[in-house]
């Protein structure tokens, strides 16, 4: 209502002297506000810009007026119009002596110019003048200009102001000039590098909140560099500890809390100074315990704090107690029903599961609930924290789940984020190269335009290489099926240009090598591909050499070759392609066709792409050659060096040499053109395309060495061509299998435990996490959540509990050979076969318990304390539901004073609103109901803003009847 | 440090915008542009928090919070903390509804230089300034007096009524 009492007496002003500026501002407002369309608001901008053009040339402008104006062009730059012609009317106003006028030339100047605009020279004076004014007001707007408007170049002249003014008597200007200071430290570091000991100084201020403001600087500076400030661990300790048994002046509470936000800051300063500090760590102890205890956590703040605490706990040398204090404010994060604390609680998880990893059991449930919240940033935070315990026996689970999610998104910057942590998950942990192979599949298919091509190269390596062990059924297995799937997948539309890259190079080198498909049903698919993305030169280039490769193997195997007509009619094509490549491509596969078997197998050796190849640099099998030419009277071959200095100056190749010697106006530069070295990591982007093109690198190689053309670039081109298959590291294989298939021992009385009798129950392919569908009439929640859970956490708990025994680690290995044997024994071979694969999850559960002589019953057990838990937390979750509902204003109102948000008197509202306000402190219950008063808590609201309408209707304004939402309370 | 805030109506209208780092014009109705895409496709009751790193770069969160027919947005780097980036933004508008008195839309809209003000006086260069909604008001008052007379500190005209000061030396024309 201020604002109208002031328009209001504005208008009456206005009828006596003229102010009637702010009808047209709030006109201006109102027509935006109800324009239709973008161009009707635009329309009605570039009118209000032409109109303020004009007034602004105009003689004489009144300040006032003046003022206005300028407010009115920040506003009108803001809607993302220019209104560059005024800046100069905002400088000129910061020289006026009238103080608001003064804010408002400050204000316009620092929404509008950048630190480096030529204006900002015209500003600097007054800024100097207003930082030693006398009026507080001014050198805090002075001040605040300071923080937007100087940069480095600027920064010297007004620093000797800034620096006086920080031991200025007022401690709100104290405060500012610190703050000041340190956006100065910001903006360049090396123009106040000098100053910092003042930094350290004002943390000992008599003003908490200068105190407080130092802090900022100071977590940046210590961010920066630890070890000069160990020595104020203490300091900040006693601090805190002052702070947190509120020791400061009452005003410095907010929300009952004792200055939280100094408090947050010095945990995080504490965090940074205690990390990997074992000495200063056991200093923070006791009052990061004492700030647990006290802190109160059933407001917001108060639990912005506590989590401020546990990434202290979680970064320092680590405390026992305080670890568990802060589990148990995760495990209250967890179990709130607000999607914020649940975040907090998600993250905070993610930092306590790097020190105590057993921590993550106890909340799998919640962790998983998180999962599948239709909460997004929930979501992405509990894979972040997903990502960071995974291990090898959960990876399975977690990239998946992982995968699914990035082909629901949309949104390419999270998406190549997500598919990036897939690859590198899949890369570290993978259980079994099919799986990884597999996985790879789905990353590229769906977002293979947004990874790395180094991903690429490391599957086709993978499939070319196999597992690393001398298993050659296994790899051609592997290469089968990696041929099969993609066949599968080849027809599918618009696949990525990678991943294309990737299928027609295992097509080509394996497509045809276990005989199940004929070569002219692979050519076709190959030149399907080339046909369907024929603007994609990289693809078409892969697919020609694959073809060549397959036409290659087929006569190296005797085999006649017809050639496909619509393989002819592509190569044709290429062969007049504007791409040198693929017309080089092209006429290579032409060419190839023509040779016999022999000359085809030593050309392109089937299977060959990832032996070395030696390259003879000193091409000595041109040494015949060489000597019947000279025999026949050639001119020897005179090496380059030799040549230069001969004096020869026709020739054009040392040309760079050259002009070394013979030109004497020379100042250094020019630097020789450097010979293509290929960098050993794979070039990201643009370099690897051409990388990974030309696959067929033996033939190239080989073929250029006969013809004995252009030796240096075969030579150079042999060593890029290749496919990059060094530097890249055998992270995968499969560690607990091999292991237990050695050791067969088989203790035939364990048949009757539990577990195998179920097992041998359930289906024939049945991996042991059936068992759980046995056991669903009891379960209330959903078995597949369980199996989730068992599936990411049941390996955390035995990771806790390996160590403890070496012969434990015996005795499960028999275990688990065990159980799929029992399995085997009541079906059929196959089982054992499924078995083979990657150990099923829930056997990890038994791991923890089973001793060689207890049978494993404890899964049961556990999986019963599973359950309960489960109960709990559902029963948890639906009790409030319909209170989840409940807008957060309420829930955060809940617990501050509404004296000072309702002060309206004789509000009818105000002593209904308390009641509530006491009675949601009280209980949960009464959140619903709390629902209706809120609502009905709007029922006033109306009527005030029909007050306000009714005031602006006096004004002249048309009513906004179309827009009553201009009138609804912020608050309400 | 704090390195905007934006309010945004739920039409996608700016209706304050302060970036403690200079952005130009065109990037500012970008960024702005992409908040409102990212706010308005959110369901009511999920947190109130947002990964802001594929609109305003890495080491960005974003805050925001709806009330009425606003929305809040504090966009800030991990040198702060959400939940308590949360209660700043609450601060704001609990500082915005003691100077309005039920503060709605049309407050904030007319009055656009004193959204400035009074958020000059919680957030100073990107950092944290004063999260006590009275201390802010007091600071807030002390300048509005000199909206009505060019000289407070020496003038013995200025009357207080209806939470408003008043000066009889108003003389705006010299």
């Amino acid at each position: 209502m201020e604002q109208l009492k002031t328009i209001g007496r504005e208008l009456a002003m206005g009828s006596q002297g003229g102010f009637g500026q702010s009808k047209e501002f709030l006109d201006l407002v109102k027509s935006i506000g109800e324009a239709r369309s973008k161009a009707e608001e635009e329309r009605i901008v570039l009118h209000e810009i032409e109109t303020l053009k004009r007034r602004l040339s105009e003689p004489d402008i009144p300040k006032r007026k003046m003022k206005e104006y300028i407010i009115r062009l920040v506003y009108v730059e803001m809607l993302g119009h220019d209104a560059s012609f005024a800046y100069i009317h905002a400088v000129k106003m910061t020289h006026d002596d009238n103080l608001v006028l003064k804010r408002t030339g400050y204000l316009a100047v620092s929404l509008f110019l950048n630190d480096d605009h030529d204006l900002i020279i015209l500003i600097v004076n007054t800024i100097q003048k207003d930082l030693k004014s006398d009026n507080y007001l001014v050198v805090c707007t002075a001040l605040n200009a300071v923080c937007k408007l100087i940069n480095d170049e600027t920064v010297p002249a007004v620093l000797p102001q800034v620096v006086e003014l920080l031991g200025h008597q007022k401690e709100a200007v104290r405060k500012k000039a610190i703050m000041a200071l340190h956006r100065f430290y910001q903006k360049s570091p090396s123009s106040v590098s000098h100053l910092v000991s003042n930094f350290r100084k004002r943390l000992c201020d008599n003003d908490p909140g200068v105190m407080g403001a130092t802090l900022c600087p100071l977590f940046d500076l210590i961010t920066i560099d630890v070890n000069t400030y160990k020595d104020l661990v203490v300091s900040f300790v006693s601090i805190l500890k002052q702070v947190a048994e509120r020791r400061l002046p009452k005003t410095y509470d907010y929300h009952q809390l004792p200055a939280p936000f100094i408090q947050i800051r010095l945990l995080k300063i504490l965090a940074l100074l205690g990390s990997g500090d074992k000495q200063s760590s056991e200093k923070m102890y006791m009052v990061v315990g004492d700030i647990f205890k006290k802190c109160d956590s059933t407001s917001n703040i108060g639990n912005a704090v506590l989590y401020e605490c546990i990434c202290c706990v979680s970064a320092i040398h680590p405390n026992p107690k305080l670890l568990e204090q802060a589990a148990q404010v995760i495990s209250r994060f967890l179990k709130s029903d607000s999607h914020n604390l649940k975040y907090m609680g998600i993250d905070a998880l993610g930092r306590l599961i790097k020190i105590s990893p057993e921590i993550a059991e106890q909340h799998q449930l919640a962790v998983i609930d998180c999962l599948e919240d239709p909460d997004d940033t929930l979501k992405r935070k509990t894979f972040e924290l997903l990502y960071k315990m995974t291990k090898s026996s959960n990876v399975e689970v977690i990239v998946d789940r992982m995968i699914d999610y990035m082909i629901s998104l949309n949104d390419n910057h999270y998406k190549t984020y997500i598919a990036s942590r897939c690859v590198e998950l899949a890369e570290q942990f993978a259980p079994s190269n099919q799986w990884f192979i597999q996985t790879m599949n789905k990353v590229f298919e769906h977002a293979g335009d947004l990874v790395n091509v180094k991903v690429a190269h490391n599957l086709m390596k993978l499939i070319a290489e196999g597992f690393g062990e001398d298993d050659d059924t296994a790899d051609s297995q592997l290469r089968s099926s990696a041929v099969e799937s993609y066949l599968r997948i080849i027809g599918e539309p618009k696949l990525p240009s990678v991943f294309l890259q990737v299928i027609c190079w295992v097509l080509g080198e394996y497509g045809t090598a276990d005989g199940k498909y004929s070569a002219s049903y692979i050519t076709g698919k190959l030149c399907d591909v080339a046909e369907a993305y024929s603007n994609d030169e990289t693809v078409k280039a892969y697919a020609v050499t694959a073809i060549m490769k397959i036409y290659a193997f087929e006569i190296s195997a005797g085999r006649k070759v017809d050639m496909l007509p619509e393989c002819q009619s592509l190569v044709e094509e290429l062969s007049a392609s504007h791409s040198t490549d693929l017309q080089q491509r092209a006429y290579e596969l032409q060419a190839v066709i023509g040779i016999d078997a022999h000359a085809i197998e030593s050309i392109m050796p089937s299977d060959a792409s990832c032996e070395d190849i030696e390259i003879d640099k000193n091409l000595s099998f041109l040494n015949g050659y060489v000597q019947q030419a000279i025999e026949k009277g050639a001119q020897p071959y005179i090496s380059e060096n030799e040549r230069s200095g001969m004096s020869s100056i026709n020739n054009f190749r040392s040309q760079d040499q050259h002009e070394a010697l013979s030109h004497s106006l020379r100042f250094e530069a020019y630097e020789l053109p450097k010979p293509l070295v290929p960098s050993r990591v794979p070039p990201a982007a643009v370099a690897s395309s051409t990388e990974l093109v030309p696959v067929p690198e033996p033939s190239y190689a080989r073929e250029t060495h006969q013809s004995a053309s252009l030796p240096s670039v075969s030579d150079a081109g042999s060593l890029e061509l290749k496919l990059r298959l060094d530097g890249v590291q055998k992270k995968w294989g499969r560690p607990t299998y091999s292991s237990s298939a050695s050791s067969t021992s088989t203790s035939p009385h364990k048949t009757t435990n539990g577990i195998t009798q179920v097992d041998g129950v359930s289906t024939s392919n049945s991996k042991a996490r059936d068992t759980y569908d046995l056991r669903k009439p009891s379960v209330e929640i959903s078995p597949e959540k369980q199996k989730l859970a068992s599936s990411l956490f049941g390996g955390s708990s035995r990771t806790g509990k390996r160590p403890s025994s070496g012969n434990h680690k015996v005795s499960k290995a028999a275990e688990k050979l065990q159980v799929s044997k029992a399995a085997g024994a009541h079906t059929d071979a196959a089982v054992e076969k499924t078995n083979h694969e990657p150990t099923p999850d829930l056997l990890d559960f038994s791991d923890s318990t089973v001793t060689s002589t207890a049978p494993s019953i404890d899964p049961f057990q556990q999986l019963e304390g599973l359950l309960d838990q489960t109960e709990a937390t559902s029963t948890v979750n639906n009790g409030p539901a319909g209170a989840s509902k409940t807008p957060e204003i309420m829930g955060l109102y809940a617990d501050t004073p509404v004296s000072g948000l309702t002060s309206s008197v004789g509000d009818p509202v105000l002593t209904n609103r308390d009641d509530f306000n006491l009675a949601s402190e009280l209980s949960n219950a009464t959140r619903t109901s709390q629902v209706g008063v809120s609502q009905s808590n709007k029922g006033p609201n109306p009527k005030d803003s029909l007050e306000k309408d009714a005031l602006v209707r006096q004004m002249g304004v048309t009513p906004t009847s179309q827009n009553p939402n201009l009138f609804r309370d912020l608050l309400g | 440090m704090i390195r905007a805030v934006i309010v945004i109506n739920t039409q996608g209208k700016p209706r304050l915008a302060k970036f403690y780092e200079f952005q130009p014009v065109e990037k500012q109705q970008e960024l702005i542009r992409s908040v409102y895409g990212v706010l308005s496709s959110r369901a009511e009751n999920v947190s109130n928090f947002l990964d802001a790193e594929s609109i305003f770069g890495p080491d960005t969160r974003l805050v925001y919070k709806h009330f009425a027919t606003l929305y809040f947005v504090f966009v800030f780097d991990s040198s702060e903390n959400e939940l308590a980036m949360l209660d700043l933004i609450q601060v704001f508008v609990e500082t915005l509804d003691k100077c309005f008195k039920n503060v709605c839309e049309l407050d904030v809209v007319l009055n656009y230089s004193k959204l400035h003000t009074v958020l000059d006086e919680i957030i100073f260069g990107g950092q944290v300034l004063e999260t006590s909604s009275t201390e802010v008001l007091k600071a807030v008052e002390e300048i509005s007096k000199c909206l009505f007379c060019p000289s407070p500190s020496f003038c013995l005209n200025i009357l207080f009524e209806g939470g408003l000061y008043t000066c009889s030396c108003l003389d705006w024309n010299d």
